[in-house]
């Protein structure tokens, strides 16, 4: 083997060199932990104590500028273990106001490392959450007598109305999952549960800051070590300005009191959420301090699901506040024109298949149709339109592009409000049919129903509230937000971006004309507001619960709209037993601030009315 | 008969000329490591050392199956290294790149892979397959490294998969790592130039960002010393490349000093100077000059010294450039990882604490088990990464001292092993695992004690974690193996 010497010389570069870092490094060593007399005093300070100081979180207020969401202060009770020295437990236990056992299971607690996975007798641990401010000032009187011990100031939030609880959200102490997912957290932390203390946990939570105190061998802090030098400043968390108008929820949510939907209302030009009910609800402050666990624990277990937004994730089938969108597509596929008319004698009669209607004029144009909420019209239509294979070339395919045109107008996806949860609703595509009915084995009569809201169709409240708002802007709509404004940045990019659904502007127009005389005479007389033209479609719902379920979708006024709503009441029959008086009611709320005289009943009725809803069957065992 | 006669052999030969030295400074270090780790976990109520519930417990159970591992490594026929070298690069590549595709994201780094109770990391084990794949390249018959320009493309390229593959893990610590093995092939014949060019490169960029809030002579501090750099090493490299005669590194020399000077002067007198358009004039007439002595002369060398001094200016620009285009957060990124923003909250914070932790240390430290820094949690990653804090906490400048030389006997003996390796593939190797100490030990250490970046990677025997303690001992028994048959060139 030919050796090349040469190259055999750089083993000298390449040791040297180790060897000269090694040098540096001792160099480096030597003036650090002999020449450097800053750190020795570290060494006989012996220890630093490391204090989170927690951020305030940002306050909440509604789009007129009242205070929603505020902060309260509340105490936790820490302790260093190895600097606990024997105390009168009896004293602290009566301070404390807890009992012995409780004292007992807390120090077990804290110390099983099973449950606390961040224990260590040298750093500080929570004993107590949440004191109240008088527990506070008992225990800071007499916290000598208990070394250890000391007080780590927390926030907790506190609420000025006993509303919009689905919308707000809560605060909750921080999972171990929490904690793997974002380096954020420590143990004991708080973060957002639900609505926006979730989606704006970031904005909301500040930065924690640090202030490291130098302390002696007994424990005893010595002052703040380097004056302060590596102490962090926390940063406040942002304040967020809602587009709730907090009165008009409060007044949506007592006209549902006692019976179980939502309401969502939407400025349509801005898509801001004007209000956003589910019922059941709760009072946010239930979900405050101490009593939380056993709160939430009730929340969690009530059959009537007080904790799920319908607003947002419920499902329902939409029934007829789906045929505007109907009348769009027809329009845009140039299936009908607006003199197009279809008969009706009592329903859709057409190979052995009846659907149902009620009695009205025949045959009917599109705007009458809406006018009397027709379905015989609408399904003509949608045969029309699914069976024109000279189009389209086949059912299939004609399904497509109308469930295109859907998708197009926020249905059968997350439309992307900023509130966590929001479920998707459902528009089948044609390989779903594909795979139920095998492929070509269906057609407009197999799916028929789909055309009138009921079948496989899915939607939730605020898709509902969606297309009102598009309609009411005559074509276009902005992603619907509950946030406005927050503090001292903007908004993420794409909250004011118009989307313009697949249908041309102008075909919104006769829709809108149609809304409107379902107000002046047709299905929904009841929502008509002196003074204010107001536009409307009613929907009643079969479903596998029981009786029908109560939908409205209406906007006002007709010119220039201010307000688009969307009402469901679960299994409140026809869509103008509830759905009508509610909306029309929210919108004449909002835009008058008072209920007309000769209205009045009609909120009486509203606010005193309650559906039973049977228990659910307790399942076997 | 036969065959077993001759597979005792191999066996015996294997324990017969092991390296004992290396041994020794091996176990020395493990045992050191997993008593570190329980220094540096340690509580009042803490179990004994070995229980299983200790970091130090796990780690000596890691320890044990890592002897195990070194002892079946002996026993394979040291021609099964060289022979299956690329098998096993190409095996672990694709482990490498299916890693991220399989792996639960921990922190945003997506290279674990779990086996039920135990979770093993790929990219450590990269190490020796890509040193076993490089040693191969270098011991094909009549391979020389600058023989033609394939050659380098091939090294480049057994180095650069494991790189682009564990960056695709989010696992930057230990995709630089493999760098280190420019060293070997700088052994191996890569001129010395290029070493040079990208230690230069490094240090340019990193004191042009880091020290930019001091102006001096019109500039900031930063871009002005690595002017003075460039000046320096321009005359240096006069010297050198010009057969060693002062005549055109004294007159380079003479100018730089003298404009430098001039500059400095009117400065002083009041006058206002752009410093660094003047500073940029003079480097370039000096090129002008060299590259007319180096035709005047045929000294065609000298042309490195010219393109050299160009060179760093215009990468000086371009850093500035490519720094002031990019996004605010990511400018704050690079900051904090060259630790020139102190991060209070995150790295700038922990290197604080560990210096804090070191140097409250003294000559003596304060005893095994008696720190205070580390075992308040102060110091993060402390039984990983940090590990060396708690060692000079608890030991003193006596126990870091008695570390650092521990690493540099490791490295020095595993240079001595390469060298007397008769053959390539031995010698290649040998290199390879000594680079990858190298810059464990120049990193690690590096940054615990503020000198480097904060680069989460750790120190090697010592940190806790089984795959880098798998790791590198497969890495250095398999070179103990080798160099067991070194006299046995016939079994080779």
């Amino acid at each position: 083997m030919r050796k090349n010497y040469n190259l055999e010389k750089r083993k000298y570069i390449i040791g040297g060199f180790i060897v000269l870092i090694a040098l540096i490094y001792l160099v480096r060593l030597f003036d650090l932990q002999i020449n450097e007399v800053k750190y020795k005093k570290s060494a006989d300070s012996n220890a630093f104590l490391k204090k989170t100081i927690y951020p305030s979180r940002g306050i909440i207020y509604d789009r007129n500028g009242e205070l929603v969401v505020f902060n309260q202060p509340a105490y936790d009770v820490m302790l260093i273990p190895r600097e606990v020295e024997p105390f009168d437990t009896l004293d602290f236990c009566t301070t404390l106001n807890i009992t012995r056992e409780q004292f007992d299971r807390r120090m077990a607690d804290m110390k099983d490392k099973r449950i606390n996975r961040g224990y260590s007798t040298y750093t500080p641990q929570r004993f107590m959450t949440a004191l109240s401010s008088e527990d506070y000032g008992r225990l800071q009187e007499k916290l000598y007598r208990f070394p250890g011990f000391f007080i780590q100031k927390r926030i907790l939030r506190q609420y000025n109305h006993s509303t919009a609880a689905n919308v707000l959200g809560n605060i909750r102490e921080v999972s171990a999952d929490d904690i793997d997912r974002d380096d954020y957290y420590a143990p004991g932390d708080y973060t957002g549960d639900l609505g926006i203390e979730k989606s704006y946990e970031k904005y909301l939570r500040g930065i924690k800051g640090v202030e490291i105190l130098m302390r002696d061998a007994h424990g005893r802090i010595q002052g703040r070590y380097e004056d302060g030098a590596f102490d962090v400043a926390p940063v406040p968390g942002r304040e967020l300005r809602l587009s709730l108008d907090i009165k008009l929820q409060e007044y949506a949510e007592s006209l549902m009191v006692g019976k179980r939907g939502a309401v969502v209302a939407i400025e349509p030009a801005t898509g801001e959420i004007l209000c956003m009910v589910s019922t059941p609800t709760y009072d946010p402050n239930s979900l405050v301090g101490r009593q939380r666990g056993e709160n939430y624990r009730k929340l969690v277990n009530d059959p009537a699901w007080p904790l799920f937004d319908r607003a947002l994730m419920a499902a329902y089938p939409p029934g007829s506040t789906f045929k505007p969108t109907q009348g769009l597509i027809l329009l845009q596929e140039n299936i009908i024109d607006l003199n197009t008319t279809y008969p009706c004698h009592g329903g859709y009669i057409n190979g052995g298949l009846k659907v149902g209607c009620h009695a009205h004029g025949s045959p009917l144009p599109l705007k009458p149709a809406l006018q009397t909420s027709c379905n015989a019209y609408f399904c003509w239509g949608f045969k029309a339109m699914i069976d024109r294979r000279s189009k389209y070339g086949s059912s299939a395919a004609a399904f497509e592009i109308w469930k295109n045109h859907l998708v197009s107008m926020g249905y059968g996806y997350r439309l992307g409000v900023d509130l966590p949860g929001e479920s998707r609703g459902f528009i089948p595509n044609a390989k779903f049919y594909d795979k139920f009915y095998r492929e070509g084995r269906w057609s407009a009569n197999t799916i028929i129903s789909v055309s009138i809201g009921q079948g496989e169709i899915l939607s939730t409240p605020l898709q509902i509230a969606n297309l009102s708002a598009t309609i009411a802007n005559r074509g276009w709509y902005i992603t619907p937000h509950v946030v406005k404004q927050i503090a001292d940045t903007v908004l993420p990019d794409g909250t004011a971006e118009k989307h313009y659904p697949t249908i041309e502007s102008h075909y919104y127009a006769p829709v809108a004309e149609g809304m409107r005389m379902a107000v002046i005479g047709g299905t929904c007389r009841r929502a008509a507001i002196p003074g204010i033209e107001v536009c409307g479609k009613t929907g009643t719902a079969q479903n596998p619960h029981g009786k029908d379920h109560s939908a409205f979708m209406g906007f006002a006024p007709f010119e220039n709209p201010q307000i688009a709503v969307a009402v469901y009441v679960e299994n409140g029959g026809w869509g103008a037993t509830f759905g009508v008086p509610i909306g029309s009611l929210v919108m004449e709320k909002y835009l008058k601030g008072q209920i007309a005289p000769e209205r009045q009943y009609m909120e009486d009725q509203m606010l005193n009315t309650s559906i039973y809803y049977a228990p659910p069957v307790p399942k076997k065992k | 008969m036969l065959l077993r006669s001759r597979k005792r052999n191999d066996a015996s030969e294997a324990f017969r000329n092991l390296d004992w030295p290396t041994v020794i400074i091996y176990l020395i270090m493990v045992i050191a490591g997993m008593i570190s780790i329980y220094a540096a976990c340690y509580n009042f109520d803490n179990a004994s050392m070995l229980s299983a519930d200790e970091f130090s417990g796990k780690q000596l159970r890691w320890i044990g199956l890592s002897l195990v591992l070194g002892f079946i490594l002996l026993l394979v026929n040291a021609r099964m290294y060289e022979t299956y070298a690329y098998p096993i690069y190409v095996a672990v590549v694709i482990l490498l790149a299916i890693t991220p595709l399989i792996a639960h994201d921990i922190k945003g780094s997506r290279s674990w892979l779990s086996f039920g109770p135990m979770s093993l990391q790929p990219a450590e084990f990269a190490k020796f397959a890509t040193a076993l794949a490089l040693a191969k390249l270098f011991s094909t018959y009549q391979f020389a490294l600058n023989a033609k320009f394939s050659n380098y493309a091939r090294a480049l390229l057994i180095i650069l998969l494991p790189i682009v593959l564990i960056l695709a893990q989010n696992e930057t610590g230990s995709a630089l790592t493999f760098l280190s093995l420019f060293f070997v092939l700088y052994r191996e014949g890569m001129s010395g130039l290029i070493l040079f060019a990208a230690l230069f490169a490094v240090v340019i960029f990193v004191v042009t960002i880091k020290f930019t809030d001091m102006m001096l002579l019109g500039m900031p501090t930063g871009e002005f010393a690595v002017m003075m750099m460039i000046m320096i090493v321009m005359t240096v490299m006069c010297f050198t490349y010009n057969s060693r005669r002062l005549d055109i590194a004294r007159n380079v020399f003479l100018w730089f000093a003298g404009c430098t000077g001039l500059l400095f002067a009117l400065a002083a007198s009041g006058i206002d100077i752009p410093g660094l358009p003047a500073t940029i004039g003079t480097i370039i007439v000096a090129t002008a000059y060299i590259g007319i002595e180096a035709i005047r002369r045929h000294q065609r060398s000298l042309f490195a010294a010219m393109g050299t001094g160009l060179a760093a200016v215009v990468f000086m620009f371009s850093v500035n450039f490519a720094f002031d285009h990019l996004k605010p957060h990511q400018q704050m990124r690079v900051n904090v990882v060259l630790g020139i923003v102190e991060d209070l909250q995150a790295a700038g914070y922990n290197v604080n604490q560990s210096k804090i932790a070191i140097g409250s240390g003294g000559f003596f430290g304060k005893g095994f088990l008696n720190g205070t820094q580390t075992k308040l949690k102060y110091v993060p990653e402390q039984h990983t990464d940090f590990i060396f804090c708690t060692i000079g906490e608890e030991e003193g400048f006596i126990g870091s001292l008695t570390v650092t030389l521990l690493f540099l006997a490791l490295i020095l003996r595993i240079i001595k092993i390469g060298e007397r390796q008769p053959t390539s593939f031995g010698r290649v190797y040998a290199y390879c695992v000594a680079s990858y100490f190298i810059f464990h030990f120049c990193i690690n250490i590096g940054m615990v004690i503020g000198l480097c970046p904060v680069i989460g990677i750790p120190l090697p025997f010592f940190s806790y974690g089984g795959s880098s303690l798998w790791g590198f001992t497969i890495l250095l028994f398999i070179l103990l193996r080798i160099d067991a048959s070194r006299r046995n060139i016939l079994a080779y």
